[in-house]
């Protein structure tokens, strides 16, 4: 795809928007009382970011972690999935929405397959490394006193495993607000709309791009949180 | 593993020891299944382990493993109500048997139940990991190396401790380990096992230390295995010289009669409660009455209950080489010697008696 015909859609995909204003607008310069006077501009482009976000993560979260409980039983399966979803990783976020589009049609649909398709790898890997760093006589010890393998994983492995799939969320979580902002090139919106829609004004790139950025400090701290109340013992450990 | 077959009757500590990669782990493993046996069978209480569903069997057999194996993430109460909980006991029940446990292992429970591993010492550690082995009262209990993490102070301690609890709960145990004063100390019987599963020889201690089967044995149980069997006996155990005890101011012909009737050549002065004072000198035997005449303090003083090998160590210490035993209330109650040691050392150990009606019989 050349760079031309790149331009063309996403000029055809973003209406370019005019504005009137004093010097420092004029200028494109970082003008806080313009941000405070539009702000409303971005509120609902910024809802439509968190749903994208929140949406693909679940979804990925769900399917990554079916999965590695999969690959858990069947170690043979590991190196075949990874294959998989490295290469849906590796796969240039604009040529997914790009490429995804004739196929699935402009909209939510799009984007969230696409940046489905980036959380995959990190949270499968994320996953698996977890349940395998159990330790062996964590098993053992398990094992030993009767526990079932479905009760030995959800008893002793997957909570010994939290801190581990957590820290893959948090990584999958900030890399797809990240990449959401390139969801617009499948016509679904977010703050990534309202950065290119006027991409050399200072002003409107800081408001836009900091609520992005806010965002993933918001939702990982949220996720941060959550690992603390899950595990009590890492913490009492450390006292 | 090949033609193992042993006989563990209820309530012994059966210890399978030997050079790593003998397959005494293994051997352990196929009581509860961890692994498959392929031939033969292995009874517990009368009945096949191949009858029974595997997690079933093992919820019915305590465990307790090297590094402990406790789960990091519950706290001590929940790591010993895991068995429990398998089993659907309600909530109360848990709790009350968690309490009484932890008191069993001498922890305290308001101040421990609520703990999560991390927050323990390896020795408070290895005590809530017997308690969760002991969840549910099982009949076995199957140890891999439990004390093998932890330091030889605090491992000393905590066999005493663990000698004193079997004497309470009388459970048929499985023990394992690579360290034969370990078996000695711990074992009722002991298996020694050879390279490739075989069993070299199963004997109690004493027979082990006294007569070992071969060469193997011999070189495993160590060069020092006399003084390892003085480590297994107390001086109540072995027949004490007699000695001649001599109040002040008794006639000295009394004296030397009993004297003659002795078996140690010198007078022990004693008190009116038969309290051993010390050693008469030759002097104090001359003229008509018994004096006070010293010719070495009555020591070391060895007690009934002293473990033979420090007694021994006492005595060597010593200047005489006799040793007055007490009792508890510090009465004379013989006399040790080092030939008492050393005849004590050529007579064979007593037969135990056997009475099993829980066997592991194990072979492949």
């Amino acid at each position: 795809m050349n760079a031309a015909l790149l331009h063309d859609l996403v000029l055809a995909q973003v209406e370019i928007r005019s504005r009137s204003g004093e010097g420092c607008v004029q200028e494109n310069g970082f003008c806080p009382s313009w941000i405070a006077d539009n702000f409303d501009r971005y509120v609902s482009p910024f809802w439509q970011h968190v749903y994208l976000t929140l949406v693909s993560v679940a979804i990925g979260f769900t399917i990554a972690f079916l999965l590695a409980l999969v690959a858990h039983r069947r170690r043979w399966l590991t190196g075949p999935i990874v294959g998989v979803t490295g290469v849906l990783y590796t796969v240039p976020s604009i040529a997914a929405f790009l490429l995804l589009l004739p196929l699935t049609g402009r909209g939510n649909n799009t984007a969230i397959i696409a940046l489905v398709s980036y959380t995959l790898l990190i949270i499968f890997r994320n996953v698996t490394t977890g349940l395998r760093n159990v330790p062996e006589e964590m098993r053992d010890a398990g094992r030993g006193m009767g526990l079932t393998e479905r009760q030995l994983l959800w008893r002793v492995e997957l909570p010994l495993a939290v801190p581990e799939i957590l820290a893959g969320l948090r990584i999958a979580v900030t890399t797809t607000v990240g990449l959401a902002t390139l969801a617009f090139f499948a016509g679904a919106g977010g703050l990534g709309q309202e950065i290119y829609a006027d991409i050399s004004f200072k002003s409107n790139v800081v408001a836009a791009g900091g609520l992005a950025v806010l965002l993933a400090a918001v939702l990982d701290l949220f996720i941060l949180g959550t690992q603390r109340l899950l595990t009590p013992w890492r913490r009492a450990a450390r006292a | 593993m090949e033609r193992l077959s042993l006989e563990v009757p209820a309530g012994e500590i059966c210890v399978l020891v030997g050079p790593s990669g003998c397959g005494k782990t293994t051997a352990m493993r196929m009581v509860n299944r961890m692994i498959d046996i392929t031939e033969g069978d292995i009874l517990v209480d009368g009945k096949s382990v191949k009858d029974r569903n595997a997690a079933e069997l093992r919820r019915d057999i305590g465990y307790a493993i090297q590094q402990i194996g406790l789960f990091p993430h519950l706290t001590v109460a929940g790591n010993i109500a895991t068995v429990p909980r398998l089993l659907g006991w309600d909530k109360k029940r848990i709790a009350e048997r968690v309490d009484e446990l932890l008191e069993l292992v001498s922890l305290d429970p308001a101040d421990t139940r609520d703990r999560y591993p991390g927050q323990l010492s390896g020795g408070q550690r290895q005590r809530v990991g017997v308690a969760r082995a002991l969840a549910v009262d099982p009949p076995l209990m199957l140890m891999d190396e439990p004390f093998g993490a932890i330091d030889p102070i605090n491992r000393e301690r905590l066999q005493n401790e663990f000698l004193r609890l079997q004497r309470e709960i009388r459970k048929t145990i499985v023990f394992v380990t690579h360290d034969i004063d370990e078996a000695i100390k711990i074992g009722d019987r002991i298996a020694v096992m050879k390279v490739g599963g075989k069993l070299a020889q199963y004997a109690t201690p004493a027979e082990l230390l006294m007569y070992p089967a071969d060469r193997f044995v011999e070189d495993f149980v160590g060069a020092d295995r006399a003084l390892k069997r003085l480590a297994l006996q107390r001086v109540r155990d072995i027949d004490l010289w007699k000695a001649a005890t001599v109040r002040a101011g008794e006639p000295v012909a009394e004296a030397r009669a009993k004297l003659d009737d002795a078996d140690v050549p010198i007078a022990l002065l004693v008190d009116d409660n038969n309290r051993p004072k010390g050693w008469l000198s030759e002097r104090a035997l001359q003229g008509e009455r018994v004096r006070e005449e010293l010719r070495s303090p009555a020591e070391p003083v060895v007690e009934l209950d002293d473990v033979l090998r420090d007694a021994l160590s006492d005595l060597l210490e010593s200047e005489t080489h006799y040793g007055p035993v007490v009792d508890a209330n510090g009465c004379l109650a013989g006399v040790l010697s080092i030939e008492v040691i050393g005849q004590n050392l050529h007579t064979p150990p007593e037969e135990v008696p056997h009475g099993a009606d829980a066997a592991v019989i194990g072979e492949e």
